[in-house]
């Protein structure tokens, strides 16, 4: 669409600056900090067109959200900006408060990750967006109002009128990012910056969203900033891309150059170190190793070369100017402002070639060390995984209900409802195999994970480990159990107790159950060696690990008992990409290494696809389809699967703009008050568009059983039909 | 070259440059404990104070009992550093035996309450629902009840009201709601932490994860408390003695001290400023170890190992 447009008449036309809209040259920024100037943007240089978009990836720390502060002048006071960046050739950098603040929304809007913070909680919608019309605009209130309502319009809210009365806690968090959009293109602005729009919300509403973003675009015909680390939302939504790194750009170019041809190892890297959901089951990633670079702590040269395997003695010396580079991936010298232009930051972009990550970043096998017994298992591991058939179910829940009272406020406390958060599922986890729980946020898959470990009581079910019945059993009698039984949690910042050293905390099971000082010590330092740490670092507190280095201590923890089921609440989910993929390199390892069970709750279908053997699916405290991970991503039966599966961006250009989508509308409604029937049928798109009125009828009345369709792949819907996606 | 790689991996992942001779636990909180400047120099001084209130004693020639060889009234002199008072008593003689009764009612106060506190908040927190609301409802049946009304009632009917020991657990009784009031805020907060569950998950039994995690979690504000529970249980003593329920005559305390020389601050002020000034420099050096002890305890505290 816009992408192809845009390329061929810059193609055609000469390099003319009249349309550029914002043009950024040499943006550094600097924080005074007590450990010495920490240098989080260095010589950050775009032009960015009228009505292009322009996509921001990096990691965490990379600068990416920094810079876009800098241009919007919100950064704190001991921030030193130097540079220039021109917002229609006014240059922005320095202005004052009052000067700035005409720029802003009137030319430039931004749009922040959390929605709910970028909203003020006593002012009604429909006040917001009209007073942002009035900041800039001449207008008398009523006027304001109405273009607020043609406003929420655009951005594909329902009853908008309603929504105009309604305060920010009473919309979802999808609605709320909408109206923010709203607000954001209420004066037509130039330049939209939309900071990580879709971080906080599900990937059904994210595709909502981003739905909506377009739209905003295709109205004030503004420009778009869009910055993310998700391969996936940059390669459908933007025309170029820049990869940050280090607080620097480190590679640009049109979006399909950078995906497919990157001149930087680190883009390569990145796009490597991503399980993707049109790839099998189980083929290797690509991790890249170490950690990024702290910014108080540049290294000399190149900030990637620390962690690069192509790194040498230039690199670590000479720190690499961004320069075009043609299609062999020779270093030329081309004009930065030509959109079609392909640039990276490195000495070696030649050697590249066609390499693929796999080439470059070989997986090595993590904690090899003195304790891993297996060898590198290499690439491909699908001939590890056992017949998703066989194997003994080692853990079996049948018809588990969860229902948490919502008691009224005050001294009674009496109960005045129940939110239904697990209601009748059934599982069977075997022997050795990874089981995946996917869904959206509340749809119940944690509140089954801790069931199942009899860490919070279930209503009513059963649950049973190697046939003998957990959930009849005491604390006290479960406690040997624990053994057997553990957990990995989602937020490893969280889930380490800040006071205690990484040894104590790692020991900590094996003190509860009785072991002694001396044998705890040796397990530890065998199992820091096992998930890839170094045992001589158990006596460090957990702040002084990254995300990463503290997940793995999690996994050794959980490990350091033997059990023979773990259960991962969303082990990788807060972790940047290229960590990411070594988290999954470790957990797969550690199946086949130990003879592992895992049942990986999760609602991130790439990671899923890479790691299960079998998936169920859930929706609102129900299981809607189960299968083995072929069943379930070659031929989807439930529409909520088909939809989820649509959802997921691919970080593929070209396959991302072309595929076939599946759109749910509206948000997931409260489990408090779930619909009758079909739960799903409040958003399933079959149910509106292609069912008969008759047939509604059932969906409306009868909750729909699992139905087996032959082969162990069951699925909960009147009228499923299996549909290719991929 | 990958191939070449490969080994060291395990080695990059943590080669992130943290050099130095690691330690063990309770050497690195006394490390930080020794660079925090006014807490050590806080600790000097508290530990004068101790020798001076509870070695002096021993060492000076008048204790303080009302003698007969000592002339009433005389401004500090060299017979009597810090004067004497009108009935005969020898200032600094008082001033020691004041300071120790003072410190020992204090800090048995301020250890039985935060101990008696911390434990009860925390379980009140970690249990939560009908277990907190009933331990709490005590709670504030201690926190109504005021404190010198209760002292009054109890004091006459306790043998021997008048000693330190006596004093320190009627204090204490009535202060530790306060500490377990604090505690039991912070566990409500911390219980919801995931490395709770974890060590739920692990086996670990509710007493284990109140000693374990909660209490080291909540050390700071606890120990913040407990320094303010110091001092307050200076001032209930002295507020105590001046209604005769506290340490009596003959025996002494630094409020007591101070409570009957308040008239006399501008007419004979070597009996009032010695024991204010004892008293204020007291409370002082505990708030300044408790900063200390709070931050020492803290292992994000990154005074060192950067």
């Amino acid at each position: 669409m816009t992408a192809t447009d845009a390329t061929n008449s810059e193609r055609e036309g000469t390099v003319d600056r009249d349309d550029v809209v914002l043009e950024v040259d040499g943006l550094s920024v600097t924080f005074e900090s007590d450990d010495g100037p920490l240098r989080a943007v260095r010589e950050v240089s775009y032009v960015l067109r009228a009505g292009e978009a322009l996509g921001i990836v990096g990691e965490s720390g990379s600068g990416k959200s920094v810079t876009s502060m800098a241009i919007m002048g919100l950064l704190p006071r001991n921030a030193r900006v130097t540079g220039s960046a021109r917002v229609l050739g006014q240059e922005v950098i320095g202005l004052t408060d009052a000067q700035i603040s005409k720029v802003r929304g009137e030319r430039i809007a931004m749009i922040f990750q959390d929605p709910l913070t970028s909203l003020n909680p006593v002012y009604t919608v429909g006040y917001q967006i009209a007073e942002a019309v009035l900041a800039h605009r001449n207008v008398s209130r009523a006027k304001a109002m109405e273009r607020a309502l043609e406003l929420l319009e655009l951005v594909g809210i329902p009853h908008p009128e309603q929504r105009l009365r309604q305060y920010p806690h009473e919309l979802s968090g999808g609605m709320r990012q909408r109206v923010v959009i709203a607000i954001a293109m209420a004066n037509e602005p130039d330049v939209i910056i939309a900071d990580e729009p879709t971080t906080a919300l599900d990937v059904t509403v994210q595709a909502q969203v981003l739905e909506a973003l377009n739209a905003a675009r295709r109205e004030t015909g503004a420009a778009l900033v869009l910055i993310t680390h998700d391969l996936g939302v940059v390669a459908g939504n933007v025309d170029r891309v820049a990869v940050m790194y280090g607080g620097r750009i480190v590679e640009s170019g049109p979006v399909e150059e950078v995906f497919y041809r990157p001149r930087m190892p680190y883009a390569l890297g990145l796009l490597g170190s991503l399980p993707r959901l049109d790839a099998g089951r189980r083929e290797r990633l690509n991790p890249i190793t170490g950690t990024p670079p702290s910014l108080s702590a540049m290294p000399p040269g190149c900030s990637f070369a620390p962690r690069c395997p192509l790194a040498r003695q230039q690199c670590h010396e000479e720190e690499p100017l961004l320069l075009g580079v043609d299609e062999h991936g020779d270093r030329v010298s081309a004009d930065v402002t030509d959109p079609a232009a392909h640039s990276a930051a490195c000495h070696f972009s030649a050697e590249l070639g066609e390499s693929s990550p796999a080439d470059l970043f070989r997986p090595a096998r993590q904690g090899a060390g003195e304790g891993g017994a297996a060898e590198d298992t290499g690439g491909d591991r699908a001939d590890t995984a056992p017949d998703p058939a066989g194997g003994e179910p080692i853990l079996t829940v049948t018809n588990l209900v969860k229902n948490f009272p919502i008691r009224s406020k005050g001294l009674l406390r009496r109960k005045i409802g129940e939110v239904q958060a697990v209601s009748g599922i059934s599982l069977e986890l075997r022997e050795r195999e990874t089981l995946a729980l996917v869904g959206e946020s509340g749809c119940g898959k944690s509140t089954t994970a801790r069931l199942l470990l009899q860490l919070i009581r279930r209503t009513s079910g059963e649950v049973y480990y190697r046939g003998q019945p957990l959930h009849t059993l005491t604390p006290r009698q479960m406690r040997p159990l624990r053994r057997d039984l553990q957990l990995v949690f989602q937020d490893p910042f969280a889930s380490l107790d800040p006071r205690m050293t990484v040894a104590d905390i790692v020991a900590e099971p094996l003190r509860i159950h009785g072991e002694g000082n001396g044998s705890a010590r040796r397990r530890v330092g065998e199992l820091l060696d096992l998930v890839g740490l170094n045992p001589e670092h158990g006596s460090r507190y957990p702040h002084e690990f990254s995300g990463g280095q503290r997940q793995r201590i999690g996994v050794a923890r959980a490990l350091a008992l033997n059990p023979r089921v773990l259960v991962l609440d969303e082990p990788v989910s807060a972790l940047d990409v290229s960590i990411q993929a070594g988290v999954i390199n470790l957990l797969e390892d550690l199946q086949d290494e130990l003879g592992l069970s895992y049942l990986f709750v999760s609602h991130d279908l790439s990671v899923v696809r890479h790691i299960a053997d079998r998936v169920a699916v859930m929706y609102l405290g129900r299981i809607v389809e189960t299968g083995t991970t072929e069943q379930l991503f070659g031929a989807p039966a439930h529409p909520y699967t088909q939809a989820l599966i649509s959802a997921i961006p691919l970080p593929d250009p070209v396959k991302e703009r072309t595929r076939e989508r599946i759109i749910v509308t509206g948000d997931v409604p409260s489990p408090a008050d779930p619909p009758s029937g079909c739960r799903f049928r409040t958003r399933c798109p079959k149910f509106a568009n292609e069912l008969s009125a008759q047939e509604q009828v059932r969906c409306v009345e009868e909750p729909p059983e699992l139905a087996d369709r032959g082969s162990g792949h069951h699925d909960a819907c009147h009228y499923s039909e299996v549909v290719e996606l991929i | 070259m990958s191939e070449n790689r490969a080994p060291d991996t395990v080695r990059t992942i943590d080669a992130d440059g943290v050099g130095g001779v690691e330690r063990t636990q309770l050497q690195m909180i006394t490390r930080r404990f020794l660079r925090h400047r006014p807490a050590m120099i806080s600790l000097g001084v508290l530990v004068v104070i101790t020798l001076f209130a509870f070695v002096g004693p021993y060492l000076w020639t008048w204790d303080h009992t009302v003698h007969r060889e000592i002339p009433p009234s005389v401004p500090p002199n060299a017979d009597h550093p810090l004067g004497t008072t009108t009935a005969g008593n020898d200032v600094l003689g008082q001033l020691m035996r004041g300071a120790q009764q003072t410190l020992k009612v204090a800090f048995t106060v301020s250890i039985l309450g935060t101990v008696v506190g911390s434990l009860w908040g925390a379980t009140a927190g970690y249990y939560g629902g009908r277990v907190d609301s009933l331990m709490m409802r005590i709670v504030d049946v201690f926190m109504i009840v005021p404190l010198l009304v209760m002292v009054a009632a109890i004091a006459g009917s306790v043998r021997g009201g008048t000693t330190w020991w006596a004093v320190a657990l009627i204090i204490a009784a009535f202060s530790w709601a306060q500490i377990a009031r604090v505690v039991r805020g912070v566990v409500l907060s911390l219980r919801e932490q995931e490395f709770v569950e974890a060590a739920r998950a692990a086996g670990a039994s509710p007493g284990w994860i109140i000693v374990r995690h909660l209490l080291p979690n909540a050390a700071g504000p606890i120990i913040v408390a407990a320094t303010l529970l110091v001092a307050v249980a200076i001032l209930l003593e002295a507020g105590m003695s001046f209604l005769s329920f506290g340490i009596q005559l003959p025996d002494i305390s630094l409020g007591q001290m101070i409570g009957d020389a308040r008239t006399a601050a501008s007419t004979r002020p070597w009996l009032f400023y010695p024991p204010g000034v004892l008293l204020v420099v007291i409370c002082l050096t505990i708030n300044f170890i408790g900063d200390g002890l709070r931050d020492a305890l803290d292992p994000r505290q990154t005074m060192e190992r950067r």
